[in-house]
């Protein structure tokens, strides 16, 4: 056993616990989706990013994109957030929460695809 | 040593050179992944730093003007933290804050400016690391070598040979990449001034991957060079190159015998070694000084005056120093039937019979190898100030004789001047006068060697032609007829219209000759040597010649345009579009004027 290892399947796969806590629950209801858990899934899902930069592998490459992805997203949920709060003044109505937490599910399924790569790379290093 | 090498020989490489992966993607790595490794910790420290001030900051209450107690939401925090982590600082948004929120902004404040600091500190330290900046300029180089779009050859070894041929090369308007392995010379590349971009790599060339980032696989790469001052390296290139690229001309120096004749077996075009290159030039100079006069001629940079050919006498020579060169001239100089006196220091090197030994900078060892008798002393010590000693001691000794020295040095190119010596012999100056007509121009290689087999009567003859052509050293350049390198000239040979003599006028008068002379045509892959002007010409048909640069584009032009050509093929000026429309339209109308004449004329009857 090796501790970077552990470290970085801890936060790949925290990256993707986080985001589906998030991601869970009514689509338009705001009382469901807790803004610390999004800052939370932000945080974490940085973090692996980063922990994945410079592998030059082709399984390396697949899951710095699939964690982009998850980043982007998940900004992008961030700032209508935002924008809606503070800027607009709109307030957090059905069809804005909707467009967050849709854009965070989006975020979830690259990270699920970051734990499949994971999961594959363990078993190949296993045969 | 010069020589082409046998065809039957299978290639076969030195352990350790063999290149066992893909050499398309530039060896020399990717700098942002690079980088992105680099500043993996510093972008997690500053990740972490942030996340944990804003978490504080979004967690700590605080009460507003009415009494109410309120909390930063992540938005006002993420403001706040940017305002203040890059120190910029700005206030207490939206209302003055609780002490505890105070506290907390000033911890999040010296956390994060650490954090900001720390990653600032670890990416200018990341520019500065030589082993990143030796990446950075090994990429860039490999992509600025992809991007070339003209013909260019990769010269190995930027030192005396190596920038003596690339600044010929850049006069020539040939474009070169330079690979050597001290970044002193890469840096002296730049400093050089040269015409062209020289693109130059710091880099070991006997790894494969640094000859592909040169663009060894490159399709405008035209030729390779290994002149480094080690045989082993010019031999690890030379493999390289002819594994990766066996059509590619590969020219490489080497001063041993045992290397030269592994260079030749695997393919290598071409082995120079510059002592006996020069030997056998001093050769030539002694027994057929026309052709050593057209050698140096044709092959010299174009522009540079022609100087008078120099006349070594036959007699008693003296030899001072008996190393590789010193033994290559003095066979030479026996085979041409002179007797020899030599004066050599080191006595293991002493194995001639009456060698005198000693350094020949002192008139006594002079004398008592016999100066006074000699017609001619050789100073071909590898230093320069000893060379001069030994040639000024004899000068004084006696004052007639015949001084060839060897140079070791370009920076000593005044002294030389200066000391006007009978033959000057600069290694570096050898091999690049015997690379780049086998490189830049092969029908040029072709015909020196079909010309030495011509006597010195025949050179003769020849270089007073050329020097009633031009005074300074001429260009050469070839035609090639065909629709797209001379369309005007193609047309009229495929008419059977022109003859050798037509591309030798002057395109603004055709009785008048252009300063060119033809040297070799090219016809089937056969070469006749100086063709007669009558000569009619074929479509195919490739010409060299030399001349001036004012003949070179006047006949650029003639080959290039029909009108001209016409003229001066046939005598007749072709009109213009405009008149040939016009001519056509009057033509046209008095054949109508008689036509209906003619028909008036049927009815009438």
């Amino acid at each position: 056993m090796n501790l970077e290892k552990v470290v970085f399947g801890f936060f790949i796969i925290l990256a993707m616990t986080l985001n589906f806590g998030f991601f869970i629950g009514e689509l338009t209801d705001p009382a469901q989706h807790d803004v610390m858990e999004m800052f939370a899934a932000i945080v974490v899902n940085l973090i692996a990013t980063v922990l994945k930069f410079g592998d030059r592998t082709q399984v390396g490459a697949i899951h710095i994109a699939s964690s982009l992805v998850a980043v982007l997203q998940l900004v992008a949920a961030a700032i209508v957030w935002a924008v809606a709060v503070h800027v607009t003044g709109a307030g957090l109505t059905p069809s804005i929460m909707a467009s967050i937490v849709s854009l965070a599910g989006g975020a979830l399924l690259a990270n699920i695809v970051s734990v499949v790569l994971l999961v594959i790379e363990t078993v190949m290093l296993r045969r | 040593m010069l020589g082409t090498a046998p065809d039957s020989a299978p290639p076969r490489a030195p352990a350790g050179v063999v290149p066992t992966r893909a050499l398309d993607e530039p060896a020399v790595g990717n700098v942002v992944l690079l980088f992105l490794r680099r500043m993996r910790a510093p972008l997690l420290v500053l990740i972490v730093a942030y996340a944990v001030a804003l978490l504080g900051l979004v967690l700590i209450p605080g009460v507003d003007p009415e009494g109410r107690p309120w909390r930063l939401s992540f938005f006002h925090a993420f403001y706040l933290l940017t305002y203040t982590a890059t120190t910029t600082g700005f206030g207490e948004l939206p209302y003055p804050y609780s002490d505890g929120q105070r506290m907390w902004v000033t911890f999040s404040l010296y956390l994060t400016v650490l954090a900001w600091i720390y990653a600032v500190g670890k990416i200018i330290a990341l520019f500065q690391d030589p082993a990143f900046q030796r990446v950075f300029a090994a990429t860039r180089f490999a992509r600025r070598v992809r991007q070339l779009r003209e013909p260019f050859i990769i010269v190995c070894g930027y030192g005396e040979t190596g920038s003596l041929l690339v600044e010929a090369l850049d006069r020539r308007r040939m474009r070169s990449v330079v690979v050597d392995s001290s970044q002193a010379r890469i840096s002296e590349v730049d400093l050089r001034g040269h015409v062209w971009d020289v693109h130059a790599l710091c880099a070991d060339v006997r790894l494969p991957e640094v000859l592909a980032a040169a663009g060894l696989r490159h399709g405008d790469c035209i030729g390779l060079i290994a002149v480094t001052d080690e045989d082993a390296t010019n031999l690890a290139a030379a493999v390289t190159a002819k594994l990766l690229r066996p059509e590619l001309p590969v020219l490489a120096r080497c001063e041993s015998a045992p290397t030269a004749a592994n260079l030749a077996s695997f393919g290598t075009d071409y082995v120079i070694n510059p002592f006996e290159v020069f030997a056998r030039e001093l050769g030539l100079a002694v027994h057929a000084p026309s052709q050593y006069v057209l050698r140096e001629w044709l092959t010299a940079v174009p522009g540079t005056p022609l100087d008078e050919p120099p006349r070594p006498p036959r007699g008693l020579w003296v030899v001072c120093g008996y190393g590789r060169f010193g033994r290559a001239v003095a066979a030479e100089l026996e085979r041409e039937g002179n007797r020899l006196a030599v004066i050599e220091p080191d006595p293991r090197n002493a194995e001639r019979p009456g060698t005198v030994l000693g350094s020949g900078t002192e008139a006594s060892t002079l004398e008592q190898a016999g100066i006074r008798e000699a017609v001619g002393i050789v100073a071909g010590t590898p230093d320069d100030v000893s060379n001069f000693s030994i040639g000024m001691t004899a000068r004084e000794l006696k004052s007639s004789v015949f001084i060839v020295m060897r140079k070791n040095r370009r920076q000593n190119d005044i002294l030389f001047e200066a000391f006007r010596p009978g033959f000057v012999m600069q290694p570096a100056q050898v091999i690049a006068t015997e690379c780049l007509p086998i490189l830049t121009s092969p029908r040029l290689a072709r015909f020196l060697a079909a010309a030495e087999r011509k006597g010195d009567a025949w050179a003769n003859e020849l270089a007073s032609r050329i020097a009633g052509v031009s005074d300074t050293a001429p260009e050469l350049w070839s035609v090639r007829l065909t629709p797209t390198t001379a369309p005007a000239a193609w047309r009229e040979a495929a008419a059977d219209a022109l003859r050798l003599e037509h591309l030798l006028a002057d395109p603004a008068d055709r009785t008048r000759r252009l300063a060119a002379i033809a040297l070799l045509l090219e016809r089937d892959g056969r070469d006749a040597l100086l063709p007669e002007e009558a000569t009619a010409l074929e479509g195919g048909d490739a010409v060299l010649f030399c001349g001036t640069g004012d003949a070179r584009s006047r006949q650029s032009f003639a080959v290039n345009s029909r009108n001209a050509m016409h003229y001066m093929a046939t005598g007749e000026a072709t009109p213009g579009v405009l008149w040939a429309w016009f001519t056509r339209r009057r033509a046209r109308a008095r054949q109508a004027e008689r036509g209906s004449a003619a028909s008036s004329r049927s009815i009438s009857a």
